[in-house]
Formats: structure tokens, C-alpha cells, sequence
């Protein structure tokens, strides 16, 4: 009982639950169809890297992991933006976001 | 005179000419290209004229040989240092004296032969480039740069010989030109290599002041590389073995035949073995087979001939021939005679093809003796100037070509014992071109006119001029005499050869080839004027001969089967069929095939979807992760496998 209250949770499992979530972003990217899941699956992998950024961070007590987060979080806003715009461009143009129709550069 | 003579502008004006013309002449007014056309070799006369001016006397002497050098040098690599220099002695004098000024004068001709031609400017640009070249040639300081001059007028002969390139049989001349040129010029280029690596630089004045150092240096490499620039020489001034291009260079314009074939080009042979008559001075054996060369081949084709009907062919047999007896005159060591009779050659020859040329251009384009006839009432002027050139090549005193043809046969008989037989070969080949020149000489202007009544045009002023200066000077040409020319070149080319003579040998030489000169005109007279038929009964009588003769010998086809069928065969069947197309062609498309096949494998994989191309990416993480983690050397020594350092 105390000793999950007092002993730190050790970094292997803050990067077993980050390598489960980048597993998931991966699969989720390979499998699904919808454009919009296979971009959230992007995000997902994006900040399992940025969980073990942390943990590292945190362990060897060195901040430059935790401005990594901070620009992978900006560069993943930004990209959130852009990919939402192209999605809904994408959209009105095809009428589909299933990703096996989008193969070609032209209408 | 301490100034520059500014030597460059010799070259260059007629350049300027050329790029003017070839460039933008098509579009210009007619008078305009004329102008430019004329304006070139003129400015370039006069440059000589000036520089020439100190050499005569007429003004203070230069120092020769005078140099002008480009301060920038154009090859420095090695030991190889090769400038743009211009040399200009009395060799070059004389030469250059010659190029630019017959080459004016038949520049001149040119602008009423041409007149109607639609490639006027064409024509004038392709004349100056050839100025441009013939001059760097004759000016050239080393050997490189003479033999750019060497190609450069190879290429413009090229050029004016296919002038009328629509006609198959001027373009196939021009190749043929340019191929045997080309064969001399291989000869050339390896006596240049040769010069190099024997003497370190190919400047002609170091290169002679190297042998002049040496006097036991005889023979040996210089023998071969002297017969490397005799076989160029060969091929440039048309000899045996390389003769067979200048009969059919008579495809082109006339005034080309002049200038080109007559009376500068292919004279360039005698003026490169002058110019390196040091190394020929130290190879007897290529000196030697200089003499033979020149003395067969003004025999042979003397004889070619005598059986020819076109009279531009006639003419083009009389230039080999007459080249001959220059080769001759350098084998015996008599440069200065060579030069000589090259300079009064340049004015009768010159005289013949352009006389010729306004017999052509009166009989509206017809070129066979056979249809022509009685034309001198029609044409006295230049019945009179043809005549005097007739004389000329004949050797009849007082004209030019008496002077100059009996400085040589005097030497050639001088030159020891075999020099008699080459003087022998000489003198019967003064006959037989009596008797050809002669024969042209009736067939063309005297008797009836034969062939049907051509409108007769009139000659232009601008081609009765040029005939007329020129038949001035084949008669005067020669009067400057030998001994004053000799002299005067003897301080470039050595001094005549005169052991053995005397006056009295002299004048029964001369006086040998004299009457047989005449006798040569008589035995025509007899046959072409008294009795027209007998010419006929003659060719009936010996008709082998005639058709040996008539036929040149058989010596076109004889390289025909030897050479060119040979490479024609080959190249279409070995080359062609096999290697081309069975070897390399198979090779080809084995190597398209696999190109093929392995592209649509792998055209599989460039599917266009997303998603199996991140498959790809994650599953190569997913591999270079794992090579990265697991310890193979480990896992595989457990299974007995030793990589790397396993040892340790």
C-alpha cells in the first residue's frame, strides 16, 4: 500500500505504456480506413514518443526532453490544423475519406 | 623599320570577311557582299604589299625572319609550348605575295563568273575562309599551326568543291577530297608527333637550328618523320599515290579550280617541304623519294592527260603534273627552283582555269572540248591570255614557265646520276605536256566550231580583267630570273645546287627541252589542224592505249577494289550486320529485357496506396529495430554459429 504511495513508479513503465500507445498508433494507422482515424492515430503515436520523452526527461533529470514535447506538441497543432483543412478539402472534392480511394494525385 | 607589320590583319581581314558573309551576306544587297567579299583579300594584299615593301628595298629593312608572336601562349602543357607566331621571310614574302594577290584576282573573276549564282554570298564567304586558312598557313611559326592551316584549307576545298551540293556528283567529290586528304593528313599529324618527341618543340626556326647544330645527324628518325610530311604533302598536293581527288575537285566552280586547285592549295606540299627543308636536307632517303615521287607523278599524269576530253580535266592533269616537277625541283634540293615554278605556275595555271572558265561561260556551261572549236574569233582577249599561258606551261621562252620549269630540269640534272634519268623523265614530260596543252589549245579556240551553235555570251569586264593581268604576268613572271630568285630565297631555303654545271650545260638543257616543246606543238599541229582526222585513225590504230589512257590508267578502280570495296564490305557486313546488329544489338536487348522484367516486379511494390507504403516503413523499423536490439552474436553462438568477434 505504502509502497506504491512511496516508492516512484519506475521509467520502464512509463515506456511499456508509451510503446503500447505507438503499437496502437501504428495498427490503428495501418488498419483503419477513415482518414480522420488514421490522423488521430498519427497523434497518438506523436505523443507516446512525447510520453517517453518525459520519462527520460524526468530520469535523468534533463529538461531538453521536455522542450522536445513542447515543440512536437506545436508542430502537432499546426499539423492538426493543416490535416483537418486537406481532410475537409478532400471531402468536398471526393465525397469519401476512406483512404483506399484517395490513391490518386488527380481527380 | 622598327614598327609592327602587323601580320595578324593578313589572316584576320579575310576572316572578318567570311564571318560577315557567312553570317548575314544572304540577306544583303549584292553590291554590299561584293564589296566585302573583294574588300578582304584586297586589305589583305596590301598588308602584304607593306610589309613586303622593306623586304624588296623600296623602304627600310626588317630584320628576318620577323616575328609576330600572340603574347598569349596556346598550349602549355609539359615540354609542349606551342605560340600563335607568324613568320615572315622571303619564303613567306614570295608566298603570300602569290595567295593574296592571284587570290585577289580571282576574286575579282569570281564576281561576274558568279553573278547569277543564287549562293553568292555563300560562295564569297567560303572564299575568304579559305584565304584566312592558306594565309595562317603560310605565315605559321611551327608546325601546329601550319597544320591547322593545313586542315582549315582542306575543309574550305571541302567546302567549294561541293559548292553545288544539289549535284550528287560535286558532293561525292568533295567527300573523296576530303577522305584522301584526310589519309595525307594522318602521315602529317604523325611526322608532328614525331617532330616532338625528337626535338622537343615544333618551331620550325628551333627545329632547324637543332639539325644545323648536328651536321653527323643523317638519316634514321628523320628519315621517317620527313616521309610522314611527304606522305601529308602528297595527299595536299595531290602526287602519287594520293593524286585521285584533284581531277574530280573540278566540280566546282571554276574560279575554285583556279584558286584552289591550281594555284595556292595545292601547292601548300611544295611550300611545307621547303619550309622543313633542313630535316629533308638530313634524310637522303626521304629527299630522294621526294624527286621520284615528283618525277613519277609529272610523268603520269602528263600521259592521263593526253586522253581527256573535259577541258577542266585536261587542266587538273597539267596541275599534277606540274606539281610534279615541283616535288622534283625539292628533291633535288632545289627549293628555290620549286618556289619558282610554283609562283609561275600560280599565274599560267591560274590564267588556264580561268580562261577556261570564260570559254565555259561562253558556251552557256559546256565543259567538252570535242563540242568547242574556232571560239578565238569570238573571244581574242582571251584567246590571247590563253595562249600566252599555253606558252608558258610549255616552257617556250620568253614566258614564265621556260624560266622556271628549266631552273628545275637543269638542277634534277645536276643532282649526281640517278638526278639524269629524273632529268630524263623531265624532259619527256615537256613533250607530252606540249602535246596535251596544245591539243587543248586547237580543240578549244582553232579550227571550225563544232557541236551545235551556242548563244556565245559575252565576258564580263570583271573576269576579262583578271585574265588579262594574269597573261601579263605568265609572260613577265619569269623574267626575275632564277640566279636574282635564287639569291633572293637562298637566305630562307639554302642556295641553289650548282656543282658540276656551267653556262654552256645550261643552255643545251634548256635547249633540248625547248625543241621538244616545239615539236610537241608541231606533231599536234599536224595532227589537229592539217588533218582533223588523223586523231581518230590514231585511237583506231591503238586502242588499248588509248582506252588505258582514256580510262586514267584504271588507277580509281584499282583503289576502288583494294580499299574502298574492301571497307565498303566490311562496314556492312562486319560491322553493320554483325557487330552492330547481332553483338551489340542482341546485347541491347538482353539488357532491355532485364530492365523490363525486373521493372514489373517491382512496379508491384509502387502501388500508390498509402497505407502499404507506411506497412513498408513500419515493417523496416520494425526490422532495423530489431537487428539493433537483439544480440545476434549471442543468439547465433547458441546455436554453434561464431560471427565477428566471437573469438574474444
Amino acid at each position: 500500500m505504502n509502497s506504491f504511495l512511496t516508492h516512484p513508479i519506475p521509467v520502464s513503465w512509463y515506456l511499456l505504456v508509451s510503446a503500447v500507445l505507438f503499437a496502437l498508433g501504428v495498427i490503428g494507422f495501418l488498419v483503419k480506413r477513415n482518414l480522420i482515424t488514421v490522423f488521430m492515430s498519427i497523434e497518438l503515436m506523436l505523443n507516446a514518443v512525447n510520453l517517453s520523452f518525459v520519462a527520460f526527461a524526468h530520469q535523468w533529470h534533463a529538461v531538453k526532453g521536455q522542450i522536445f514535447v513542447f515543440f512536437v506538441m506545436v508542430v502537432a497543432a499546426a499539423e492538426a490544423a493543416v490535416g483537418l483543412a486537406i481532410i475537409i478539402a478532400v471531402f468536398r472534392a471526393r465525397n469519401t475519406l476512406a483512404v483506399d480511394r484517395i490513391n490518386l494525385m488527380k481527380l | 623599320m622598327n614598327g609592327s607589320l602587323h601580320l595578324w590583319l593578313i589572316p584576320l581581314l579575310p576572316f572578318a570577311g567570311f564571318l560577315f558573309n557567312g553570317i548575314v551576306g544572304g540577306k544583303l544587297p549584292k553590291w554590299l557582299v561584293t564589296l566585302v567579299g573583294l574588300a578582304a583579300p584586297l586589305g589583305a594584299f596590301l598588308v602584304v604589299l607593306s610589309a613586303a615593301r622593306g623586304l624588296i628595298g623600296f623602304a627600310p629593312a626588317v630584320a628576318l625572319p620577323y616575328v609576330e608572336t600572340c603574347p598569349q601562349p596556346w598550349i602549355s602543357a609539359g615540354i609542349v609550348h606551342v605560340n600563335f607566331s607568324l613568320v615572315l621571310d622571303q619564303l613567306s614574302t614570295v608566298m603570300l605575295l602569290i595567295v593574296t594577290g592571284v587570290g585577289f584576282l580571282i576574286h575579282v573573276y569570281s564576281v561576274g563568273y558568279m553573278n547569277d549564282d543564287a549562293g553568292f554570298a555563300r560562295y564569297f564567304s567560303y572564299l575568304n575562309l579559305f584565304l584566312f586558312f592558306m594565309t595562317t598557313l603560310v605565315l605559321a611559326g611551327n608546325v601546329l599551326l601550319m597544320f591547322v592551316g593545313w586542315e582549315g584549307v582542306g575543309l574550305a576545298s571541302y567546302l567549294l568543291i561541293g559548292f553545288w551540293f544539289h549535284k550528287d556528283s560535286a558532293s561525292n567529290a568533295g567527300i573523296k577530297a576530303f577522305i584522301v586528304n584526310r589519309i595525307g593528313d594522318f602521315g602529317f599529324l604523325i611526322g608532328i608527333f614525331l617532330l616532338l618527341a625528337n626535338f622537343g618543340t615544333l618551331t620550325f626556326s628551333q627545329i632547324g637550328a637543332k639539325l644545323n647544330a648536328d651536321p653527323t645527324w643523317q638519316g634514321g628518325i628523320l628519315n621517317i618523320i620527313a616521309l610522314c610530311l611527304l606522305f601529308g604533302a602528297t595527299g595536299k598536293s595531290a602526287q602519287l599515290p594520293l593524286y585521285i581527288w584533284l581531277p574530280d575537285a573540278m566540280e566546282g566552280p571554276t574560279p575554285v579550280s583556279a584558286l584552289i586547285h591550281a594555284a595556292t592549295m595545292v601547292t601548300a606540299g611544295v611550300y611545307m617541304i621547303s619550309r622543313t627543308h633542313v630535316l629533308f636536307n638530313h634524310a637522303p632517303f626521304a629527299l630522294g623519294t621526294v624527286a621520284v615521287i615528283g618525277a613519277a607523278t609529272c610523268f603520269f599524269a602528263a600521259t592521263m592527260g593526253l586522253a581527256q576530253n573535259d577541258i577542266k580535266r585536261v587542266l587538273a592533269y597539267s596541275t599534277i603534273s606540274q606539281l610534279g616537277y615541283m616535288f622534283l625541283g625539292c628533291g633535288v634540293a632545289a627549293y628555290s627552283a620549286a618556289i619558282f615554278h610554283l609562283m609561275s605556275h600560280a599565274f599560267f595555271k591560274a590564267l588556264l582555269f580561268l580562261g577556261a572558265g570564260a570559254v565555259i561561260h561562253a558556251m552557256g556551261g559546256e565543259q567538252d572540248m570535242r563540242k568547242m572549236g574556232g571560239l578565238w574569233k569570238k573571244m581574242p582577249v582571251t584567246f590571247a591570255c590563253m595562249t600566252a599561258a599555253v606558252m608558258a606551261i610549255c616552257g617556250i621562252p620568253p614566258f614564265s614557265g621556260f624560266f622556271s620549269k628549266d631552273a628545275i630540269l637543269y638542277a634534277a640534272y645536276l643532282h649526281g646520276t640517278e638526278g639524269k634519268i629524273l632529268w630524263g623523265v623531265g624532259v619527256v614530260t615537256a613533250l607530252i605536256t606540249a602535246l596535251y596543252m596544245f591539243r587543248l589549245w586547237y580543240m578549244t579556240f582553232l579550227g571550225s566550231p563544232r557541236g551545235e551553235e551556242h548563244h556565245h555570251h559575252p565576258t564580263p569586264l570583271s573576269m576579262q580583267v583578271p585574265i588579262i593581268i594574269l597573261g601579263i604576268l605568265s609572260l613577265c613572271g619569269g623574267w626575275v630570273g632564277i640566279g636574282r630568285f635564287g639569291r633572293y630565297l637562298g637566305h630562307t631555303v639554302g642556295p641553289m645546287p650548282t656543282q658540276g654545271g656551267s653556262l654552256r650545260l645550261e643552255l643545251i638543257l634548256s635547249g633540248i627541252a625547248v625543241f621538244l616543246a616545239f615539236e610537241g606543238w608541231m606533231i599536234i599541229d599536224k595532227y589537229y589542224r592539217r588533218n582533223p582526222e588523223r586523231p581518230a585513225q590514231l585511237v583506231a590504230r591503238l586502242p588499248g592505249a588509248y582506252k588505258l589512257l582514256f580510262n586514267k590508267y584504271y588507277v580509281d578502280e584499282m583503289y576502288g577494289a583494294t580499299f574502298v570495296k574492301p571497307l565498303l564490305l566490311g562496314s556492312r557486313y562486319v560491322l553493320d550486320w554483325f557487330v552492330d546488329k547481332a553483338i551489340l544489338g542482341s546485347a541491347a536487348w538482353l539488357l532491355a529485357g532485364i530492365a523490363t522484367m525486373s521493372g514489373g516486379i517491382l512496379q508491384r511494390w509502387q502501388s500508390g496506396n498509402i497505407r502499404s507504403y507506411a506497412a513498408w516503413l513500419a515493417a523496416a523499423a520494425a526490422a532495423v529495430l530489431l537487428f539493433v536490439v537483439v544480440p545476434w552474436a549471442t543468439v547465433l553462438a547458441g546455436f554453434g554459429i561464431h560471427i565477428g568477434m566471437a573469438g574474444h
